[in-house]
């Protein structure tokens, strides 16, 4: 350890602002980075899985339509 | 050999494969990204003439390496998409605009940032400055012809023609501090001299930078198989993996 305490960590010799700073922004952009792709894996398959239900619901509807014509004529 | 190039033009033998591959360049970056900055923040000393403001390096000088590299892998992407009309390269070279702006941005800041105490500004019209801010917007000029050109196609070919016209900025950046007369610091990282640091503080860099590169290979990886996922929805596998889920 090259500091002699903790608080004198923080401080780092005055630059505490400076230091700090450039290493919480980086951690900032860091994650962000990280969560912008999940988040977009995320939605692609929310809407697609929600489209697959849509579509098979509509065949289903469409096929017993038919059956329900076929029946009646 | 042109079996195994014909493969990693497949997208969906890239998705399995890269699935494969992501937790480990995620745990890799983790691992050394904590302990760079573990090492560079409490135990590397501090610098005879800036104090440790300098400890700043262990973001600023990573991210600005990473900026110029993902810049140079787009623009090789983007080549390979327009010679060879890879789709896969061209993917590849539109998920690296945003991580590459990102970089780009965060050494622009951290550098104003340790601008600040070094040289009394947070900006000069510098050469070394001034390429990076170029590099940015070259950056933001891809993810805009991206998101302005709905085909597909015609996306990838334009913003592959702007980065490789881009590509001029790479070397101006590279050798700016030694063809003008700057207020930035010579490149602290060489592959052929030895390095004019000592030990102490050139270890903890030396892991940042590596960790970085594992971070960008982990996001570019990311966001190239959602960039799949959504131009391959069509097909069957993405179906049974919308299915599975």
């Amino acid at each position: 350890m090259y500091f002699e305490s903790l608080s004198d960590f923080i401080a780092m010799g005055g630059h505490a602002k400076y230091v700090w700073s450039s290493y919480l922004i980086a951690l900032f952009i860091f994650i962000l980075n990280l969560v912008l792709p999940v988040m977009a894996r995320q939605r692609f398959f929310n809407n697609q899985s929600r489209r697959l239900r849509r579509e098979t619901s509509a065949r289903n509807v469409k096929i017993e339509n038919e059956g329900h014509d076929a029946s009646g004529s | 050999m042109w079996t195994w190039f014909y493969r990693l033009g497949s997208p969906k033998w890239f998705y399995g494969i890269s699935g494969r591959w992501l937790p480990w360049f995620l745990c890799a970056a983790m691992v050394l990204l904590v302990t760079g900055s573990v090492w560079g923040l409490a135990f590397a000393p501090q610098d005879y003439q800036q104090g440790n403001s300098f400890r700043i390096i262990y973001i600023h000088v990573p991210t600005a390496f990473l900026a110029q590299s993902c810049y140079f892998i787009m623009a090789v992407c983007g080549a390979i998409g327009l010679i060879w009309k890879m789709k896969l390269s061209d993917m590849v070279a539109k998920s690296c605009a945003p991580i590459g702006a990102s970089f780009t941005f965060l050494a622009l800041v951290t550098g104003a940032i340790w601008g600040k105490p070094t040289w009394g500004t947070w900006w000069v019209w510098d050469a070394r400055l001034t390429s990076m801010l170029v590099l940015l917007f070259l950056y933001l000029g891809v993810i805009a012809l991206q998101s302005a050109i709905s085909d597909r196609n015609q996306a990838a070919k334009a913003s592959a023609v702007l980065s490789l016209v881009g590509l001029v900025n790479i070397p101006i950046i590279k050798y700016s501090v030694e063809w003008w007369n700057t207020l930035h610091q010579p490149a602290s990282f060489s592959v052929v001299a030895k390095p004019t640091m000592p030990i102490e503080m050139w270890m903890p860099l030396l892991i940042m930078v590596i960790g970085l590169y594992c971070f960008f290979a982990a996001l570019l990886v990311m966001r190239i198989r959602v960039e799949i996922l959504e131009r391959e929805w069509r097909t069957e596998w993405v179906k049974a993996l919308i299915k599975k889920r």
